[in-house]
């Protein structure tokens, strides 16, 4: 049936897509890869691109014997695809760093060429904690958050305020179910319950069978583990379905700026999470934003974007002092004996398995009378200090640190 | 496992309420492939574009769901037709293959453009007040709100199915797609009548974004997700074929709702394998004519 076989090849077209990039020599070379088209392209996208390359305009008295490019591409949120970027990337296109790569699956993936071809990975906008425990590598840093730390700080304060008893709706890849266990443990050690979990296929678009089933379940808590539209639709639907109203509550793990800004305060208020960075904090972040926002359409910066931002100036950096790009572990070892220290993040730490150290904050959203206009939602609950906000070092089973 | 079930029959609803988009959808496919022989591969985007109307009537117009109900469906259908005159009205006479590639190409940028204007993540669009609420059935939650997309795209459906199959206008476009020139000697416009059923099933598209509006992300990529899916319900429904699109729209959202219960991780896989029992066995689709 020679309709049915165009129909095929056609479905087969639209998950195949193009990636990009320029063949250099002798220059730093940094690649962004991202989800520049899906769920995950506001949060960071071609955002994550403009924050690496604000960074280099910063740094340019450091840095004005180095040439620096950036390239980015798309990885659509599927391995294979940014697992065949980063080849050609490292080995025809000579970039030196990967940066971003949000969706943990990818970032797994990227994690292991990198370490096998000696180059670098700064990671901000993929979750797992796995990145620094037992999967951490001697090029990799992960530098903005981290599962464990979303779990910690959410988990904790839900729990110490009666929210006892957890069901889970988790993204059904390696994310999710690092956001599942890590939460799960956390619970568990305050003396609350984990009464189940029902896994959905991402990106989800219909969340209400398992919404149903959280509902049945009887939890006190709703744990989303789950990101970008995954959540938004939820929490809308859960607005929908009144779950809120018959006494259960939603715990949103991992939220950003722009899921809040997409699902309106009206429907977000109330929404407790927990990030590493916010625009509306500081100053310095303030300056930022409005930088940043008036070259990308305005929308402001998630904390993925400040952590690439931060990330790039703590490499250039180092490259600079050692002035050399060639053994991607010699840079990352470097950038672990200095301290970082940038407009964003203020002064941290890199520890030995490769976790970039520095305070958490847990956000609540704004009720819609209490915003002073658009992009202004967050008010902070409370600080996580920098020695409490990440899992301790001993307990991740990370074979780069010596018991 | 043990088997609950209040909480069967709640899935069961769900799965019936998704149906209903399915069944919207994938009438629209089957009305346009059924008269025009093109497989509209845009058909998401026109569905993406509007939902997206409805959030510009209230923000820019300040026209309710009630008026976008309406006019969403109008303008985008009236979208539909300048393409069909510019573009597909060349195409009928060459293989399936330039009409699919054509409206695929035209679907991609149509997102790429909401989604450089509008970004990734979505825009804001709430129940309409006199919908909010929530009914206790017994067995399960039902929000006044999923209560009318079931009983309005029935209505919708019914109504599709009986103006096509049922009266003079359908019987004319009906005879149209057999015999175009026979019916052309009779006094017809064909062609205008060609034009305007693209735009009727266009519209039906919107129709289904602004119904879907309030409860899924309004984003530049939600019927890019949703269209593979419901070109497989044209295929099991069989091409073309009007009930069978509305049949095996509501039934495989119910089959699916029960996966999501019974065996979550396999609730977007399930429809395409039954996609592939259904070729296997009887390819012109359940519904479908053999050619």
């Amino acid at each position: 049936m020679k309709l049915l076989r165009t129909a095929i090849l056609t479905a087969a077209m639209v998950s195949a897509g193009a990636a990009y990039g320029q063949v250099s020599d002798g220059v730093v070379k940094i690649g962004v890869l991202n989800d520049m088209s899906g769920t995950y392209a506001d949060l960071a996208g071609a955002g994550s691109v403009l924050a690496a390359r604000l960074a280099i305009e910063d740094l340019k008295d450091v840095v004005k014997d180095l040439k620096i490019e950036v390239v980015g591409a798309d990885h659509q949120n599927k391995p294979d695809i940014g697992s065949n970027i980063v080849r050609q990337w490292i080995d025809v296109d000579k970039v030196d760093v990967i940066v971003d790569v949000p969706t943990s699956s990818v970032a797994l993936a990227v994690n292991e060429i990198v370490k096998e071809k000696n180059k670098v990975f700064l990671v901000s906008g993929a979750a797992t904690s796995d990145l620094t425990g037992p999967r951490c590598s001697p090029n990799t840093i992960h530098w903005t958050y981290d599962t464990w730390a979303l779990a910690n700080g959410t988990g904790n304060a839900i729990v110490k305020t009666g929210g006892d008893t957890w069901f889970f709706l988790t993204a059904d890849y390696a994310f999710g179910h690092a956001l599942e266990r890590d939460t799960s443990a956390v619970v568990t050690k305050n003396g609350g319950k984990v009464v189940g979990a029902v896994r959905h296929p991402f990106p989800g678009q219909d969340f209400s069978s398992f919404l149903l089933q959280a509902q049945a379940s009887k939890a006190k808590i709703i744990g989303l583990a789950n990101a970008g539209a995954d959540t938004t639709n939820a929490i809308k639907q859960a607005a929908e379905f009144g779950i809120t109203q018959k006494g259960q509550n939603l715990a949103g793990l991992l939220v950003f700026l722009t899921d809040v800004h997409s699902l309106g305060l009206k429907t977000a208020q109330g929404l407790i999470f927990t990030e590493a960075w916010y625009w509306d904090m500081n100053d310095t972040n303030r300056a930022f934003a409005k930088r940043f926002a008036a070259a990308n359409r305005g929308i402001y910066p998630s904390m993925i974007h400040a952590g690439v931002y931060s990330a790039v100036t703590h490499y250039l950096k180092s490259v600079a002092a050692l002035k050399n790009d060639a053994d991607g572990a010699a840079v990352v070892a470097h950038m672990k004996k200095s301290k970082t220290k940038d407009a964003l993040f203020g002064e941290g730490e890199i520890r030995e398995d490769g976790r970039k150290i520095h305070p958490m904050y847990l956000f609540e959203v704004k009720k819609p009378e209490e915003s002073k206009g658009p992009w202004d939602y967050y008010k902070t609950r409370a600080t996580i200090p920098a020695d409490q906000a990440f899992r301790p070092i001993g307990e991740g089973k990370c074979p780069l640190v010596k018991g | 496992m043990e088997i609950n079930l209040p909480a069967l029959f709640g899935q069961l609803l769900i799965g019936l309420i998704n149906g209903s988009f399915y069944a919207l959808l994938s009438l629209g496919l089957a009305v346009i492939f059924g008269m025009l022989n093109i497989i509209n591969f845009a058909h998401g985007a026109q569905y993406m574009m509007g939902a997206f109307a409805a959030y510009f009537l209230l923000q820019f117009a300040g026209l309710n769901y009630w008026w976008a109900l309406v006019l969403a469906p109008v303008i985008v259908g009236g979208i539909g037709i300048v393409i069909e005159r510019a573009f597909l009205q060349w195409l009928y006479k060459l293989d399936h293959l330039y009409g699919l590639l054509l409206t695929f190409g035209l679907a991609l940028i149509i997102q790429g453009l909401f989604r450089h204007r509008y970004g990734s993540s979505g825009l804001p669009y709430q129940i309409p007040p006199q919908l909010t609420g929530v009914r206790d059935l017994g067995f399960t939650f039902l929000p006044n709100y999923r209560a009318w997309v079931i009983v309005f795209s029935l209505a919708v459906c019914f109504g599709t199915w009986f103006m096509i199959e049922k009266t003079r206008l359908g019987a004319y476009l009906r005879a149209a797609t057999e015999n175009p020139t026979l019916v052309r000697a009779f006094g017809i416009n064909v062609p205008r009548m060609i034009t305007l059923t693209y735009g009727f099933g266009v519209g039906l598209a919107a129709l289904a974004g602004v119904m879907a509006a309030p409860i899924y992300a309004v984003n530049p990529t939600m019927g890019a997700d949703l269209i593979i899916v419901v070109f497989a319900v044209v295929v099991i429904g069989g091409m073309g074929s009007i009930m069978g699109a509305i049949v095996t729209g509501f039934g495989l959202g119910v089959v699916e709702g029960l996966t999501k219960y019974f065996f979550p991780e396999a609730s977007n896989t399930v429809i395409f394998v039954i996609m592939v029992i259904v070729l296997v066995t009887r390819p012109a689709g359940l519904f479908g004519r053999a050619a």
